[in-house]
């Protein structure tokens, strides 16, 4: 591959355009484990599930949560396309924890309907919480 | 001739409605503010939605999953998307109207029709007409969610898998303007190439993928979301128009009323003063009796 120095990071959800920048590093939660990407990547085609989102700028790396979704790599460019997604200074972590407890409390009630929807609530929370604490 | 009471009274139920108008206007100005974020919001995602796909498509068989077969057209789904509630114009009946010709090409050509449609509106017009529905979902203009495209878009999906209809058309008003809307009918399966403006003049990204997990799962979970994000899409553009349209009824039906507020004043001014002649003229009429 050639050269590239850079990487075009587009985040986006149905609410709205959250990141479009250059930068130059990505690390991202696919469904099958972390990755990593760098300028000249391999075409590459993922689905994303709950997790995070770190990319490297200069000398900062930031954090962004990122809700499933669909990751499409090339050799310059990352575009995330997620159900939702949060940086990490815009995670409301007052909810997060709240979330956490009610899933948490539900969750032991082991009610079998909602298993699976406390369940991703309840990993949704503490993958908000983590990151938010993160970028502290 | 009137009588200056009825006259009054007709001044003051005119400038009434004209309150009334007035105010309508302004809600649906508010309301379509807030519509037209959103949709100025899922722009972005749409289109890059139909970026990725396109790019998929490209190196995709149509065996691949159930929604990309391609069939001889034996049914047709239309999907008609209208509003609950009317004074807004001709924003239904251009959409009815234009509906009304499809299904007409669609009787000539032979092809079987099966009918769902979004709106009170619609659905109101097609029972008159005595037109078979299969779907109806109402209650939906002014507070499209995403689950509601969900909700339709998984009907579809599935009826298109079974193989009860062989293809799907959607017919709404597109949001062009704050003064324009404009019917638009859209073919939602079965996906053909796939085209938007910027697909055609750069591929987004070229080369052979790496798919993770398969490319089967990819596109089990991409494709129905396809059809959300596009259902999604219309009704949202529908919204928005509706509101658009309703703004510019009231704009009018409120200037209408000042003219006429304008209108009725002068002839209650006239009869006014008509009443206090004719009580002059019969005063000097008295003393000139009397001066005798």
């Amino acid at each position: 591959m050639e050269k590239e120095s850079k990487l075009k990071l587009d985040i986006v959800t149905p609410y709205g355009l959250i990141f479009s920048e250059d930068v130059e590093e990505v690390t991202c939660t696919g469904s099958e484990g972390d990755f990593g990407v760098l300028p000249g990547h391999e075409f590459f085609f993922t689905t994303l599930k709950i997790g995070m989102l770190s990319y490297k700028k200069g000398n900062t790396t930031k954090y962004v949560f990122v809700n499933w979704g669909y990751a499409e790599v090339g050799p310059d460019k990352v575009m995330v396309l997620a159900d939702s997604a949060e940086k990490s200074e815009d995670i409301d972590v007052e909810r997060a924890k709240a979330a956490m407890k009610r899933a948490e409390e539900r969750l032991k009630k082991a009610e079998e309907f909602d298993f699976a929807r406390s369940t991703s609530s309840l990993e949704r929370a503490v993958a908000r919480v983590q990151i938010a604490e993160k970028f502290r | 001739m009137p009588t200056l009471r009825d006259i009054r009274k007709r001044l003051k139920a005119i400038q009434s409605t004209k309150k009334i108008t007035a105010a309508m206007k302004m809600v649906a100005a508010a309301k379509m503010r807030k519509v037209q974020d959103r949709m100025l919001n899922f722009r972005p995602y749409a289109q890059r939605m139909e970026l990725v796909l396109s790019d998929l498509a490209k190196v995709s068989e149509r065996q691949i999953h159930p929604l990309l077969d391609l069939r001889p057209k034996k049914t047709v789904e239309v999907i008609v998307i209208t509003s609950d509630r009317g004074l807004c114009g001709a924003f239904n009946t251009n959409i009815l109207k234009a509906a009304g010709n499809y299904i007409h090409t669609l009787q000539k050509e032979g092809v079987a029709l099966s009918l769902s449609v979004v709106g009170r509106k619609a659905r109101d017009y097609f029972r008159r007409r005595n037109v078979p529905r299969r779907q109806a979902w109402l209650g939906l203009s002014g507070k499209v969610t995403y689950t509601n495209a969900q909700e339709i878009a998984g009907d579809l999906a599935e009826n298109y898998t079974k193989e009860t209809v062989d293809e799907i058309v959607v017919i709404y008003n597109e949001f062009k303007s704050l003064i324009a809307q404009k019917v638009t009918i859209t073919k939602l399966l079965p996906i053909g190439a796939i085209e938007t403006e910027e697909a055609r003049k750069e591929p987004f990204m070229g080369g052979d993928f790496l798919y993770e997990p398969t490319r089967e799962a990819i596109f089990e979970r991409l494709l129905p979301k396809y059809i959300e994000i596009q259902i999604y899409r219309a009704l949202l553009e529908s919204s928005a128009a509706e509101e658009a349209a309703r703004m510019a009824a009231m704009e009018n039906a409120t200037k209408n009323c000042s003219e006429l507020i304008t209108k009725v004043t002068l002839l209650a001014n006239k009869v006014r003063q008509a009443s206090i002649t004719k009580e002059l003229m019969d005063i000097v009429g008295g003393v000139e009796a009397l001066k005798d």
